[in-house]
């Protein structure tokens, strides 16, 4: 493989993306973005979790970048050689400048990769990306990872660790980067305050090895009420807003006032079906007697995919702000599967396969359960999904229940530890931007010592599926493990182990004039707009 | 005067120590926060290892003893969520809700005593039907339904004035708050009247019901035969004897304009204190909860004595000391 003129293409991709190019003509302005969802802190490395890790791209760069769609590209490295399947060899951007002035180096890596398994408190720390490697500087612009088994997410999980800097921030402490002390990076833009619940803002870094910066100051307000959101942006308060609600999308795509983009999001919404039980608890014959657990058939997994009314659900419940799937990321990805078709909508089908597996015309009944709040329309979905199971002969409920007690017990809700329900609604965003860890996580077999299985909450588990998953872990080749990864995810789907529905569009609007290059990661960045 | 103090807050701490340990105890039986914290793509092992590190693999009556060692030691807890100090986070929004309650406690002041006297001196007027009407609208129409009415018209509409936020905050004497500057006043407009408008309507009925029952007692009779100007009777020994009820559940009202500004600090992203308390109930950030409920209680009963004070000023029937208990 001719590692330069895959760069090259990766560069050029990235520059596109917006994410390096400066405009020409960068006019002093300030740039205000409504965020729906809030940092925790302004600790790049303290709290894994979507809006932190948004607002810290600004300030801080990883060795790796993603761009719009997640593809991989150069951040702080400037390229990278794979010396054997154990060793990997990155050189650093020469000429860097941390916003203090002082020169970003390998020291600088070698500290940062010190520093994520150890920050205190940290309720969600990114250790996993870094556990297993070993991180050594050759010189000053060199470094060197050697990792204990092959480590094909190399690039993936470094895209994850933002740099920071050696001097400015040792022995600083999370309160104190919130507070401004140490919260030194090297990216477009410098911290200027964060203010818990109400705004972070940073200002231009003219001295940013990419140029200067289009916005010479950007103000991010956290509007998590929907219709506050949405009335701050057409009242002028915010020039872009994110996450717009479902039900304005269409409304504000009209208003000539505004500029909506979206992109599809890298989650699913999918339903989970129990798999490791005789008898679930939530399954009874239409008298209440018990029954055996028919979700262990395929004949009945396969109906249940078919009964439901995927196009149904996104345009009347999601109003277009969504696509319906059959497979676990959308297939421009990477390792994503060309042959997976989206199950058809099949009433009769579903039907006869029911009979088939001597369950109608006695039926049974069913209750799904789901969180309320946690994603977009997430119980109308479930009333749905309900109404389209009842018409082949299913008689289901609807139980909701708030986020925080729902994931308990549907992960560890049950007799020993294990998932209470029997069949639950949930979704999983991919952030590495393929699908090994959705598949890991969601259709692994349960197995905590292995690592596989983390979010399996209905113990499906299919060894072929499982030895495709291992060897495409061990593959370094992207072109080889993709094809395993497609492969894994075919066999999966084909054996239901779980039931996609769609991925939300994660939707950005914007003042007339402004352009929003909408993401599939569901950050919101400075970069990504443009007048 | 100072036994009466004294006692007051002994209760009050006895109240605090219930209240916290109902809500420790409680917010454990809601769910586990370790799946409210770690990223939706989680591995078990992250999972497990969150959950060792802050102790929640531990049974709930030694999380509860390691919290009052902490508390011994003058340590009340770390927000899971924000990492800091969880009395430290609620004190820094303090500031923004005392400010918006105390705003809208003066807009339910100069707004409904006019109109209630109104509505009490001249009952059959016809602008006196209007004010009742109104004050059952005020009563009745959900809060966060008038927010985004509010916004939609002045802000979305009009664009007289700004749809959310704070205006900028300077420090006086101390105190931080944003009413020094006009844009502090036009930001804080809109939400305080929102939080005021129950409390408007309150204070109507209040004074209505005072006035029509003061302007029928013998001393006003009284001033009005010694031929005292209309003006004075009203502003003086009306006004004076319909504000004993009206302190005091303006004084409770107060308490629960700052427990209970939720709504309207989620609406106008106002950023208080009880967006912090609803987000944190949502993550099930405990340490923030229970903080919270500390300084509420003690808030509570703060306000309380205040008015208990302000009372004996009033009417100096009442004694504080309680001789006649």
């Amino acid at each position: 493989m001719t590692l330069t003129r895959r760069s090259l293409a990766l560069t050029a991709a990235l520059l596109a993306g917006g994410l390096g190019l400066p405009a020409v003509s960068a006019v002093a302005q300030e740039l205000k973005i409504g965020l729906s969802s809030e940092p925790s802190s302004a600790d790049p490395h303290f709290h894994n979790l979507t809006p932190n890790n948004a607002v810290a791209r600004h300030v801080f760069e990883p060795l790796i970048f993603m761009d719009e769609f997640q593809r991989l590209g150069f951040g702080l490295a400037q390229s990278w050689k794979v010396l054997d399947d154990l060793t990997w060899e990155f050189k650093l951007k020469a000429n860097v400048k941390f916003h203090d002035g002082s020169p970003f180096t390998a020291d600088d890596v070698i500290f940062t990769m010190n520093r994520v398994p150890n920050v205190p408190q940290s309720p969600a720390p990114k250790t996993s990306y870094v556990r297993g490697k070993t991180f050594e500087k050759v010189d000053d612009l060199t470094i060197r990872v050697k990792t204990a088994k092959p480590e094909p997410l190399m690039l993936n999980h470094l895209a994850q660790i933002e740099i920071m800097s050696a001097k400015a921030a040792a022995n600083v402490t999370t309160q104190d980067l919130n507070a401004g002390k140490g919260t030194v990076g090297t990216g477009p833009y410098q911290f200027v305050e964060f203010v818990p619940g109400d705004r972070y803002v940073v200002k231009a870094n003219a001295e940013h090895w990419g140029g200067k910066p289009r916005w010479e100051r950007v103000t991010f307000r956290f509007l998590k009420s929907d219709p506050t959101r949405v009335a701050a942006l057409l009242s002028g308060d915010v020039d872009i807003i994110e996450n717009v609600p479902t039900a304005d999308a269409a409304r504000l795509s009209k208003d000539a006032r505004v500029t909506v983009s979206s992109a599809l999001s890298n989650r699913i919404i999918y339903l989970h079906m129990d798999r490791h039980r005789e008898d679930s608890p939530f399954i009874k014959a239409k008298d209440g007697s018990a029954i055996k657990n028919p979700l262990n058939d395929l004949r009945v997994r396969k109906a249940l995919s078919m009964a439901l009314n995927r196009q149904a659900i996104v345009e009347r419940i999601m109003e277009n702000e969504a696509v319906s799937t059959g497979q676990l990321l959308p297939d421009t990805y990477a390792g994503t599967s060309k042959k997976i078709k989206i199950p058809a909508y099949d009433v009769d089908g579903a039907r006869k396969l029911l009979t088939e597996a001597g369950l109608l015309p006695a039926g049974f009944k069913l209750t799904i359960h789901g969180p309320n709040g946690r994603y977009t329309n997430d119980t109308k979905i479930i009333e749905a999904v309900a109404q389209m199971f009842t018409r082949i002969g299913i008689e289901t409920t609807v139980e909701t229940l708030p986020p925080a007690v729902f994931f308990t017990r549907a992960s560890t809700g049950g007799p020993n530890r294990t998932p209470e329900f029997s069949m639950i609604l949930a979704g999983w965003s991919a952030g590495t931007g393929e699908p090994s860890d959705t598949l890991k996580a969601l259709l692994g077999t349960f197995n905590p010592q292995a690592g596989t299985g983390a979010a399996n909450r209905g113990r499906f588990s299919n060894a072929k599926m499982d030895e495709l998953l291992a060897k495409a872990l061990a593959t370094v080749n992207d072109q080889q493990r993709n094809a395993l990864l497609a492969e894994a995810t075919e066999v999966a789907m084909e054996d239901v182990g779980i039931i996609p529905i769609f991925f939300p569009k994660n939707t950005w609007a914007a003042k007339k004039g402004l352009k929003v290059t909408a993401r599939t990661d569901e950050y919101t960045l400075a970069m990504s707009v443009a007048r | 005067m100072l036994a009466f103090i004294i006692r007051r807050f002994a209760q009050a701490l006895f109240v605090v120590v219930a209240m916290v340990v109902i809500v420790f105890f409680g917010t454990n039986v809601v769910g586990d926060p370790v799946w409210m914290m770690v990223p939706g793509d989680a591995t078990q092992e992250q999972v497990e290892e969150v959950r060792r590190a802050f102790g929640f693999d531990q049974p709930v009556y030694v999380q509860f003893f390691r919290f009052l060692a902490d508390i011994a030691q003058g340590d009340f807890g770390r927000s899971y969520v924000h990492g800091g100090s969880a009395i430290r986070l609620i004190l820094d929004r303090m500031p923004a809700t005392l400010e918006l309650a105390v705003v809208a406690l003066i807009f339910a002041v100069i707004i409904g005593l006019p109109l209630g006297l109104f509505a009490g001196l001249k009952p059959d007027h016809p602008a006196s039907r209007a004010i009742m009407a109104g004050s059952i609208l005020g009563f009745s129409l959900p809060t966060f339904w008038v927010g985004l009415m509010l916004i939609m018209f002045f802000a979305v509409m009009l664009g007289w004035l700004p749809a959310t936020g704070r205006g900028p905050v300077t420090t006086f004497l101390g105190i931080e708050t944003s009413l020094h500057t006009l844009k502090g006043w036009q930001h804080i407009a809109l939400p305080a009247l929102n939080l005021a408008l129950l409390k408007i309507s309150l204070v109507i009925r209040l004074a209505r019901s005072g006035t029509r029952e003061a302007s029928l007692q013998d001393y006003v009779k009284f001033a009005r035969a010694k031929g005292l100007s209309p003006r004075r009777i009203v502003g003086v020994h009306i006004l004076k004897n319909i504000m004993i009820p009206i302190v005091t559940v303006l004084g409770l009202e107060f308490g629960s304009l700052v427990a209970f500004s939720v709504v309207t600090e989620t609406i106008f992203a106002w950023p208080g204190m009880g967006k912090l308390l609803l987000e944190s109930i949502q993550r099930l950030d405990r340490p923030l909860v229970v903080a919270y409920v500390m300084v509420v209680v003690l808030l509570f009963v703060t306000i309380n004595l205040i008015v208990d004070i302000l009372y004996s000023a009033l009417d100096p029937r009442v004694r504080l000391a309680g001789k006649s208990e």
